[in-house]
């Protein structure tokens, strides 16, 4: 099931490839082209009301398309699709509102969706930004709650809210915006306690939160993961709260995120961050586009792109690309490679981004992580000299090579006969970018903006 | 027996939306489409999906209902609710158990990912077990997440159980280890390891889950072992793709299905039962330390499609 959706505009165009006249798309053929589109949807968690709603509008919009060939066809339903689904996931990105002294923002959601981490998260942004954020611990149920709060706030270096045996979150908001103004903190976060929209009790305490503090942003915390309930909580959080917008987590994840989806058709809410990780840095603007392929399984080739520019220095780069050129390229470089590879972050997740990638074709292929650590200990175990001339490592210089960062000489061989083909290979290149000088530099490995 | 009254109201009370949408929808399907035709299906399939059963699990539950009615010769839809009741509870019954404990140490390893319950859920069990009379005890084996052992800690002081950690930090297949050693030597007839949440598609997560299993099989060879995956009812189709992979790393012997007091359907357990095998154990119905129960497949399915005029 994993993998049936892996490629939507496969699917699509196959549903079209029966098509041997020429003329007009009848509705005949785009309902065929659009069951595979509806389940895609379904299989991603959409709900099944957006679904319908959806396909109606692509519908009208297909019959009617003029057929050249079977696979043209096929592209341009694609083509409408992803149009239709971008422009249903909202324009482009919107700003977190800090207004006020202090400006206050508050998180809500369902138990576990990640309220907490994402309130560090999004205080550590914030600091970045150049204000003084101050967090503040309104979970008072779930036992340690404002521990953990206490620990990842200590992680970003925002200072922690709380007042100990309180059991009054609305007091507790309330005298937070005191201690905020005292302490020249410029944005309150709150992090309210997990809750089902269907607690009364519960929910009417976060109006009586929001009643009393005014925040200025009401962002709904909602786990990525989430199935066909998302409508129904995203409505209710809404009805109740006025949310100003939505925050998604556990992106890093395989789920397609169809909730996404669901919830900005419900509350017409936009979307403004995801959460991409564990750790206070896994963070990112919410990109409409990206998340409708996402939702169509033909994954996020631009935020790969965008990662591994994020982590690669446009300066080393073209410094690393003239020696590649001059044919200098030694160790140390071989060294720095890795050290970016590693910035960028886990091998796996990158390759998982890239669309067509499933798990049975990397079944084989798989990245072993630790070759990467051994690769760099070898190095690091050798003398500048030899990095930088690597044809004097002889086998008594192998030997204590290996010793030396905890490997085998088999290993230490590995690596140079690695570097060694990485060099001609080199050399190739550089020889087939005289020739084709014309249309423009090749440049490597990752190309500037 | 004032317990299980308790669970009921509470699962009850949870699906009672869910009920009123689902039977409603039902009911209303069937009084204004008396036949069993096309068109009846494809709506019921509609009101189905709604549940989070997967598109191939509603198709292969509409094949099914279709099937069974033929066979009984009708083609009257108002026998749709008692056959989807029907087959839902066959899917959802129980394989056969094999093994009753034999040893003496009973061990369960709570895994699952972020967010679904298993810290609030191994609390729960604590309590549950250490009221049946049995030595129960606790391992914060989620040394990740902060303040995940203080948590585990307040559970293990509220079912009034022992708490074996080493803090934030520290390995966790070396707090098992410990867990393994303390329980053999303090005589206890149930550890309960709790784990960090991960998401299933992060390798090197799954692999350190999988080392924490390989040392509980090694430490605790003449122990039992259950390993269960803990899920959040409000996950969609990708519960499906957890419950493979948590199986293919550490076979799952079991699952616990939390936040059942929520609106949601908890529908997607019955691929997952239906095309893994695996049972459902307990599921959660609430933060309260007694929110938790045993499945029963014919109740769950009760909630969902409440007996109409058949029976009544």
């Amino acid at each position: 099931m994993a993998n049936l959706f892996e490629n939507l505009s496969d699917r699509i165009q196959g549903s079209l490839k029966k098509l041997t006249q020429r003329g007009k798309l009848t509705e005949k053929d785009v309902n065929a082209a659009l069951r595979e589109v509806k389940l895609a949807l379904l299989e991603a968690d959409v709900n099944y009301k957006v679904v319908k709603d959806f396909i109606g509008k692509i519908k009208e919009r297909a019959i009617g398309i003029e057929i050249l060939d079977s696979l043209n066809a096929g592209q341009q339903v694609v083509k409408i699709v992803n149009e239709e689904l971008a422009e249903l996931m909202g324009g482009k990105s919107e700003a977190l509102k800090l207004e006020g002294m202090p400006a206050v923002l508050m998180l809500c959601g369902l138990q576990g969706a990640g309220k907490t981490t994402m309130a560090a998260k999004l205080a550590k942004k914030i600091s970045e930004q150049g204000h003084a954020p101050l967090l503040v611990a309104c979970d008072v149920y779930r036992p340690a709650a404002i521990q953990q709060l206490k620990v990842v706030g200590g992680q970003v270096d925002v200072p922690v809210f709380s007042i100990d045996g309180s059991q009054d979150p609305v007091k507790i908001a309330n005298e937070s915006i005191d201690f905020a103004r005292k302490n020249g903190r410029d944005v309150v976060i709150l992090d309210t306690a997990g809750r089902l929209q269907i607690d009364e009790t519960l929910m009417t305490e976060l109006q009586d939160i929001v009643a009393s503090v005014v925040p200025k942003e009401i962002l709904l915390v909602v786990d990525a993961m989430t199935g066909q309930e998302a409508v129904n909580v995203a409505k209710t959080f809404e009805d109740r709260l006025h949310l100003t917008g939505v925050v998604l987590t556990k992106l890093d994840g395989d789920a397609r995120g169809g909730a996404a989806l669901s919830i900005r058709a419900a509350t017409g809410k936009p979307i403004k961050y995801v959460g991409l990780g564990e750790k206070v840095d896994d963070l990112e603007v919410f990109h409409p586009d990206r998340m409708a392929s996402r939702i169509l399984g033909m994954g996020d080739v631009l935020s790969l792109i965008e990662k591994a520019q994020g982590a690669y220095d446009e300066k080393q780069a073209q410094a690393l690309e003239a020696k590649i050129r001059k044919q200098q390229f030694d160790l140390n470089d071989f060294l720095d490679q890795l050290q970016q590879l590693k910035k960028m972050g886990s091998v796996q997740d990158l390759i998982g981004m890239i669309p067509g990638m499933n798990k049975k074709q990397l079944q084989g292929a798989e990245v072993n992580e630790k070759d990467l650590v051994y690769t760099e200990a070898i190095i690091l175990s050798m003398t500048q000299k030899e990095r930088i001339n690597p044809s004097i490592i002889d086998g008594k210089r192998r030997k204590r090579i290996a010793r030396g960062s905890g490997t085998t000489v088999q290993q230490v061989n590995q690596l140079l006969k690695q570097y060694k083909e990485m060099k001609k290979m080199m050399k190739q290149m550089t020889n087939m970018q005289k020739q084709f000088k014309r249309r423009g530099k090749m440049k490597l490995p990752f190309p500037g903006r | 027996m004032e317990k299980k009254n308790g669970f009921f109201n509470k699962l009850f009370g949870g699906l009672e939306k869910t009920r009123q949408q689902l039977t409603d929808r039902i009911s209303a399907l069937v009084s204004g489409h008396s036949e069993l035709d096309e068109e009846f299906y494809e709506e019921l399939e509609e009101i189905l999906i709604l549940s989070d059963m997967s598109f191939e699990t509603v198709e292969a539950l509409i094949e099914e209902v279709k099937k069974r009615a033929r066979k009984m010769g009708t083609k009257e839809s108002r026998v749709a609710e008692t056959l989807l009741r029907e087959i839902l509870i066959d899917w959802l019954t129980d394989p056969p158990k094999e093994s009753e404990l034999k040893s003496k140490l009973h061990i369960l390893l709570v895994v699952g990912v972020n967010g679904a319950g298993k810290t609030t859920t191994c609390g729960k069990i604590a309590a549950l077990e250490k009221n049946n009379g049995l030595q129960v005890m606790l391992a914060a084996a989620d040394t990740f997440r902060a303040a995940a052992v203080e948590q585990l800690m307040i559970w293990g002081e509220r079912a009034e159980v022992p708490v074996i950690s080493q803090g934030q930090g520290a390995d966790p297949a070396a707090v098992v280890f410990d867990a393994i050693q303390a329980a053999k030597s303090r005589d206890v007839d149930l550890l309960i390891c709790d784990t960090a949440g991960r998401l299933h598609n992060k390798k090197n997560l799954m692999l350190e889950l999988e080392k924490i299993h390989r040392v509980l099989k090694r430490e605790a060879a003449d122990a039992s072992i259950e390993v269960l995956l803990v899920l959040d009812a409000t996950t969609g189709q990708n519960a499906v793709h957890q419950a493979k992979t948590f199986h293919a790393i550490t076979p799952l012997d079991g699952i616990i299905l939390t936040k059942l007091d929520g609106s949601s359907k908890g529908g997607v357990i019955v691929p997952i039962v239906k095309d893994l095998q695996i049972p459902i154990q307990f599921i959660g119905v609430g933060e309260g330390i007694d929110d938790l129960q045993e499945f029963n497949a014919e109740k769950f399915v009760d909630a969902l499609f409440p007996q109409t005029v058949d029976k009544a």
